[in-house]
């Protein structure tokens, strides 16, 4: 009887992802804690919100893949029905329309296309597995860039920026050829002009500050010149845990949501990053075993999407703490406070265990 | 299709994924590697850098302003000292809209459009994120109120200060002088003798006076608290505290009570008095009226006061003891005398026909006598005894102008007497030389003439006057005069004494100065020219009266006080010392248009000596100032 469900709350769950996501999280806990200036309730509605992630990340683990197909469309219809929901009747919130009002809950549907666009690009591949041509592309691209071109308008440059890699992550796998990447990035390239043109000013701001941040250090640059210090003064082995001056004493903005990664940094120096960077790195390397293991199209495109997708938060936000990239909105993932991206996330890992364990029992 | 070449199929397609699969992943691990580049560059090669920047970032030295040093007089009576007042103050750099907030914080605090209008000038000379007084001395019930409703005003704050005080206001306005708000002109000086960081906590800084000269005794040395703060700049906690330095306390040769003997002997009149020990140097009394409140200077005075201040006929600002000039008048013939016996152009004994003028030899112009008919014969006792002119118009001829000079200015005239406060003025001894500098002319044989009685181009300011004559009680022996006595290291409490300096020394024959002397005392005795102000006294004073003309008589026009406007009057000056055998106070009095010397300058001089000898008080009680303030306060 144990045995069966012991059985029944395993049999989808791959191990070693569950065992390395959960020291990650348990990090970000501890690091939360301080963050937070010591605040246990913020602490445990993080832990609240873990647990939930870790439900639905169960969840999905035990739903297989070929269910999940016929969510696909459906999903990212109904996204792109919201989002247009948003753009219309949007809550402006922060000098952008992010928030939509449903009855009692206020959603964000660009968390939900996160999941949705690879969702949806793999589905489309899946189909399209015996002879895959430039048209198919096309296509796949024009069901990208739709979401992308909503969310950037909003505007959440972060978000939609980390939407369109998502989904170019599985143009990508799925065998784009590479004289049109080549192309597109020389277009990307001619068009950057036009793309600054179209930026509203605070986040072109946002890029000339990422060039030179000292030009703006009580405004824009703030973020980033406090981040750099709280990192750099940090040292080896950092001024321990509770003991970050910049973390304490108010220096750091934003330091329990986007900004963690300086907490990290500033309290358990360049030995805890790079502990924390091989939690993330042992993250996708698993992500990618799993995907270059699977069995269909569909589900190899989606395990390569989630993971890189996964590894280019990660790196996004530490570029962006650490002052090589600009500040955009992005979570450290696993770690930052907040409940929407940790679900978002574990989801995307629940798919990956769910890939990783119906292979097996589709093999026996 | 065969299921072989599906199956063929689906490897080549597995194996051009893992190809994609591999290069994303690469391009991942790579991007990692460009991570802990930064990493290992802003946290190993740059972490000293980034560590000084959070030290900075979090610790802020705050600078502890020391206590001021006290100014005290012979007795220990405090003539400048300190007390805590709190204030409220602003920091225009943290408050957009500076005059809504005081209009918001007036329905708290009172704040008189003069504390505005002062607020706007201490604004315009400091910088913006400094916390400055808008109100001070606030009351109990003020406090209160303001704290209730902080919360409202960030950048205002209500702060506990050290104010300097000056209990004894005008009487010592022109001895202790006063402090101001250091201002940018300051701020440069300091930082050009590098005095700036000592003065970083410091709000004030010496103007006049003694709060002047004595600047870097009085201030201290300032202290330092290593602070914590938040990126608010709230402070979180002190790391340590270097305490301040309290500067030096100054005792004053000075005797308050003498002081105001003196002011109240002056009644109405303008005019200065310098008391000098001529043992010492040390100044025993200091006055120059009128005087002046110098609190109202301390936190920077409103214009309305400044004004009164500034443009009063009465010139309450200057200095006269030191900064006004005078001719000596008569006081100078004591001096004339002894250049005479010394120089051997006079005997004792000898004695001139005086008919009521002079005349250089061949020339008719007549020099004349203050006294019209002359005083007949006259020798060297009689002539400081009734001041005959005559005699030191023909005197001074017969020195030449070069010997006159070469003598007289070993007792100081024509030269500063290097007194411890700033703003002395020279005066004139005139000489060849000078003459030919000053109105590019050679000098002539009747300049010298009024040389002799003290007019012409002699100019002495009364602390000239009264070193001359403390050194001619003391036999000739200059001594620097001196307001400070002492200097008291605040921390030690070490007493360190300012030794008496000798200046000069003339060596004259004892006899000859005692003919001086003894025509001096007789100056105070029935027949003299002060005989009024010298009656009664117990213990021998020797004197000699002035007058110094405000404004030149016509030819033959008779001089009447009462008809003369009252700041067309002549000056009146007195020189005495006493005891005349043992002399322990100099004295040296002018009083504006007052007259004759005689009958205004003598009398001041005596109710000096008669307190500072015999400690006897003149009649009529002598209000202190100190009792008014309180009155007021």
């Amino acid at each position: 009887m144990i045995r069966r469900i012991v059985l029944f709350l395993t049999q989808h769950v791959d191990g070693f992802l569950l065992a390395v996501l959960s020291l990650t999280m348990l990090l970000g806990l501890v690091v939360l804690y301080s963050a937070t200036g010591e605040d246990m309730d913020r602490v445990l509605g993080q832990v609240v919100s873990i647990v939930v992630a870790l439900s639905i990340m169960w969840a999905v683990a035990n739903l297989p893949p070929q269910h999940m197909m016929r969510f696909a469309w459906p999903t990212y219809v109904l996204g792109l029905l919201l989002l247009v929901g948003v753009a219309l009747f949007g809550e402006v919130s922060h000098g952008a329309r992010r928030w939509l009002h449903i009855g009692v809950a206020r959603i964000q549907p660009s968390e939900l296309m996160k999941i949705a666009v690879p969702l949806m690009l793999a589905w489309y591949f899946e189909k399209r597995e015996r002879g895959m041509r430039l048209s198919d592309f096309a296509v796949a691209a024009v069901m990208l860039l739709v979401p992308v071109a909503l969310i950037a308008k909003q505007p959440d440059l972060g978000t939609a920026l980390l939407i369109a890699a998502s989904g170019f992550y599985v143009l990508f796998l799925a065998g784009i050829g590479w004289r049109v990447i080549l192309s597109l990035t020389v277009l990307a390239a001619a068009l950057a002009p036009v793309a600054w043109s179209l930026m509203h000013d605070y986040q072109q701001q946002r890029i000339l500050t990422l060039f030179d941040p000292t030009q703006d250090p009580l405004g824009s640059g703030y973020h980033t010149i406090q981040s750099t210090i709280a990192l750099g003064s940090g040292g080896l082995f950092g001024k321990g845990w509770l003991h970050g001056t910049q973390t304490h004493l108010d220096f750091l903005p934003e330091r329990h949501t986007d900004f963690i990664f300086a907490v990290f940094g500033e309290e358990f120096g360049l030995f805890g990053v790079l502990g924390l960077m091989l939690l993330y790195l042992l993250i996708v390397a698993r992500g990618l075993y799993i995907a270059a293991n699977a069995t269909t199209m569909f589900t190899r495109l989606l395990a390569g999407s989630i993971t890189l997708t996964f590894g280019t938060y990660a790196f996004v936000n530490m570029g962006m703490v650490s002052g090589i990239l600009p500040v955009v909105g992005v979570p450290l993932p696993l770690i930052s406070f907040g409940g929407t991206s940790m679900v978002t996330l574990l989801l995307g890992f629940g798919i990956l265990m769910s890939v990783a364990t119906h292979r097996r029992l589709v093999k026996s | 299709m065969t299921r072989g070449t599906e199956l063929r199929n689906h490897q080549r397609d597995l194996y051009y994924f893992r190809v994609r699969l591999t290069v994303a992943g690469s391009v991942a691990l790579s991007l990692f590697l460009v991570l802990l580049a930064r990493f290992i560059y802003l946290q190993i090669i740059q972490h000293d850098h980034y560590q000084t920047l959070a030290e900075q970032n979090r610790i802020s030295i705050v600078p502890i302003a020391p206590n001021r040093g006290l100014i005290l007089d012979r007795n220990g009576v405090a003539l400048a000292h300190n007390f805590t007042a709190f204030t409220l103050e602003l920091t225009p750099s943290k408050l957009p809209h500076l005059e809504q907030t005081i209009d918001q914080l007036s329905t708290l605090i009172e704040i008189t459009p003069k504390d505005r209008k002062r607020f706007k000038k201490l604004m315009e000379e400091s910088h913006n994120f400094e916390s400055l007084p808008i109100r001070t001395r606030l009351n109990d019930v003020e406090i209160a109120r303001f704290a209730a409703n902080r919360y409202r005003f960030p950048g205002v704050e209500i702060k506990a200060r050290l104010f300097r005080h000056y209990p004894q206001g005008e009487i010592t306005s022109h001895v202790v002088g006063y402090i101001g708000r250091i201002n940018d002109a300051d701020l440069e000086r300091l930082d050009a003798s590098g005095d700036l960081a000592n003065y970083r906590g410091s709000d004030f800084i010496g103007r006049t006076g003694l709060e002047q000269s004595y600047e870097k005794a009085l201030h201290g040395t300032a202290g330092f608290e290593e602070v914590e703060t938040d990126a608010s700049g709230r402070a979180v906690r002190t790391l340590s505290r270097t305490p301040p330095v309290s500067g030096d306390n100054l005792t004053l040769h000075l005797d308050l009570k003498l002081q105001q003997v003196a002011e109240k002997a002056f009644g109405n009149f303008r005019g200065a008095l310098v008391a000098i020990d001529p043992k010492t140097g040390g100044v025993l009394a200091f006055v120059s009226k009128p005087g002046f409140d110098t609190n109202l200077f301390v936190d920077g005075i409103d214009s309305q006061n400044w004004d009164m201040l500034n443009n009063s006929p009465d010139k309450p600002l200057v200095n006269r003891a030191i900064h006004g000039q005078y001719p000596p008048g008569s006081t100078f013939k004591p001096f004339m005398a002894l250049a005479g016996l010394e120089l051997k152009k006079r005997a004792p004994d000898y004695a001139i026909y005086d008919p009521g003028y002079y005349s250089l030899p061949g020339s008719s112009h007549r020099y004349r006598d203050w006294k019209a008919g002359g005083h007949g014969y006259v020798d060297l006792h009689k002539s400081l005894v009734v001041s005959c002119d005559t005699y030191y118009y023909g005197l001074a001829v017969e020195l030449g102008i070069d010997n006159i000079f070469n003598f007289i200015s070993h007792f100081g005239f024509g030269k500063k007497t290097g007194i411890d406060i700033d703003g002395e003025s020279t005066g004139v001894l005139p000489s060849v030389e000078w003459k030919m500098k000053r109105f590019k002319q050679k000098w002539y044989t009747g300049d010298t003439v009024s040389v002799g009685i003290g007019q012409g181009y002699d100019l002495a300011t009364p602390l000239q006057l009264a070193v001359a004559t403390a050194t001619l009680a003391d036999n000739g022996t200059q001594m620097r005069p001196h307001l400070v006595g002492q200097i008291q290291d605040a921390k030690t409490g070490v007493i360190t004494p300012i030794p008496p300096e000798a200046v000069s020394t003339l060596p004259v024959k004892p006899e000859n100065l005692a003919m001086v002397r003894s025509a001096m005392i007789d100056v105070m005795r029935p027949g003299g020219t002060a005989a009024h102000a010298g009656m009664g006294a117990p213990y021998a004073i020797a004197g000699k009266t002035g007058t110094a003309q405000v404004v030149g008589m016509k030819r033959g026009e008779k001089y009447v006080a009462s008809q003369v406007e009252e700041r067309h009057r002549d000056h009146a000056l007195f020189i005495a010392y006493a005891p005349a055998d043992d002399p322990k106070i100099a004295v040296a009095v002018l009083v504006e248009n007052g007259g004759h010397g005689g009958s205004t300058a003598a009398p001041i001089a005596r109710a000096v000596f008669d307190y500072y000898l015999l400690g006897k008080l003149p009649a009529g009680p002598v209000t202190t100032p100190a009792a008014e303030a309180a009155e007021h306060d």
